[in-house]
């Protein structure tokens, strides 16, 4: 019986899940968000919004801002209710629809992205396809894509054919 | 009696230096043992895969999978699923965003059973250019070591057999080992080959290799879902080439460097879908292909765009 009841729960919270981080328009993972970071109204909820410019110093202290201009955290993260991402326009919007808070300045790329000639698609050329996010790719804080060591380069052949002889 | 003596000596002399001359022709014989023990009168007498009738078809991959079951101790899928109607494959890869990681390098060698070193083989070369000079492949390098990737003031270039369509080794094959196939995957018959590697020289992009010893894989990385035109294992003395991951490509799945590169600058899909990646590349960017005077059609299209 009692398995049972764990069992519906976990059904339930796994469809819950998937309603809330399922794409409305594109297939797209669930946000890539720090472990235990989410949602953040856990914290912020009694909490003022100092929409001052200023060092962290009691959290998100590793948030370093390299987005091209004069960027602070409240120029996207909706102060109204903090689990949310805010336009341009006012409207608040859920972290799984960023790319139409990405697209709005970088709006090449977001039409690059939608027919699936920027970014990473895996699954079906046919069929399904796997989106990914902007920021699975990209920092948001610091979006240059960041550097990566490299698989080790083909053996050079040697003079008398390789090495297997 | 004298003539008699002399005689038997010559006979003797005869016996000796003829069982020294046995014992030196059977010594490389020894050392081909091995292969006269892997030889397979199946296989030396299967047809051309074209040729078979859909049932030999069966047939032939029901024994290479006993084969690779008695050799690898692993069951094996070996399939032949044939190109799809209205599909005719083609790829697009974006210059600007590859970071000559070689990802895309070692997720072929894995998927595509290739041999492992000291006789390592790849499908996909990554090509490293120094910013300013164009695409010059005199100039290029592609055992280039970094720390980190991508190095500032250089470019990659990844190249692997690009499928053309007037493909220069298919008219090079003397035994039609070699083909186009209705999707545009260019393919070999590894049991028609013939190891003259004529494909090899005719082939601008260098984009076939030799198996010159027995493929060496670990046991444990085989990749058991194969194709009979594509990753089944191969035999030392065969030519193979990158086929767009055919075992998976022609299921519908992405090849697996699209769906391994980092950068998403791997793009694969189907030409006569307006839909498609590849469409809205050709369609909306400005592409290009290698050695294009050379006539050879690749379908492996390069671009530049952010």
């Amino acid at each position: 019986m009692n398995k049972r009841v764990i069992m519906l729960v976990a059904v339930f919270v796994f469809v819950f899940s998937m309603k809330v981080f399922a794409g409305k328009d594109y297939h797209v993972p669930y946000p890539p968000f720090t472990p235990g970071i989410y949602p953040c109204m856990e914290c912020h909820e009694g909490l003022d919004r100092n929409k001052k410019k200023r060092v962290l110093k009691e959290m998100h202290q590793n948030i370093k801002i390299e987005h091209h201009g004069d960027r602070w955290c409240y120029d996207c993260h909706d102060e109204r209710n903090m689990n949310k991402l805010k336009l341009a326009n006012g409207e608040s919007i859920n972290f799984y629809e960023s790319y139409k808070l990405c697209g709005q300045c970088h709006g090449n790329i977001f039409n690059d992205w939608k027919r699936g000639v920027h970014g990473k698609r895996t699954g079906n050329w046919d069929g399904e396809k796997q989106y990914l996010l902007c920021v699975h790719c990209h920092n948001p804080h610091s979006p240059k894509f960041k550097e990566l060591t490299p698989e080790p380069a083909p053996i050079k052949p040697t003079r008398h054919g390789s090495k297997a002889h | 009696m004298k003539e008699e003596k002399k005689v038997s000596l010559t006979k003797r002399k005869f016996l000796k230096t003829f069982m020294a001359g046995a014992a030196a022709a059977l010594l490389p014989l020894a050392k081909a043992e091995s292969a006269v023990r892997d030889f397979d009168m199946e296989d030396f007498l299967q047809k051309n895969f074209r040729e078979m009738t859909p049932d030999e078809v069966k047939k032939t991959l029901k024994r290479l999978e006993e084969k690779y079951k008695k050799k690898y101790g692993k069951d094996f899928v070996v399939k032949g699923t044939p190109a799809r109607e209205n599909v005719s494959f083609a790829y697009g890869l974006n210059l600007s965003k590859c970071i000559g990681c070689r990802r895309c390098v070692y997720a072929c060698v894995k998927e595509n059973n290739l041999s492992r070193a000291p006789h390592q083989i790849h499908y996909i070369r990554v090509m490293r250019f120094k910013k300013g000079q164009g695409i010059d492949f005199e100039n290029s390098e592609h055992y280039y070591e970094a720390a980190k990737v991508p190095e500032p003031g250089y470019f990659y270039v990844p190249v692997q057999c690009q499928q053309c369509e007037k493909a220069p080794c298919v008219k090079a094959c003397p035994v039609k080992a070699t083909w186009t196939e209705k999707d545009g995957i260019v393919v070999v018959d590894y049991n028609w080959c013939i190891a003259c590697r004529y494909c090899m020289a005719a082939c601008p992009y260098m984009g076939r290799k030799f198996n010159w010893a027995e493929p060496q894989i670990p046991l444990e990385e085989l990749n058991t879902n194969t194709h009979y035109l594509g990753n089944r294992p191969r035999m030392k003395n065969v030519v193979e080439k990158c086929t767009f991951c055919i075992q998976r490509s022609r299921e519908g799945k992405y090849p697996a460097c699209v769906e391994i590169c980092p950068v998403g600058a791997r793009k694969f899909g189907n030409l006569l879908d307006p839909e498609s990646e590849i469409r809205q590349i050709i369609e909306t960017k400005r592409v290009f292909r290698l050695k294009e005077d050379l006539n050879t059609h690749p379908r492996f299209f390069y671009f530049f765009h952010s």
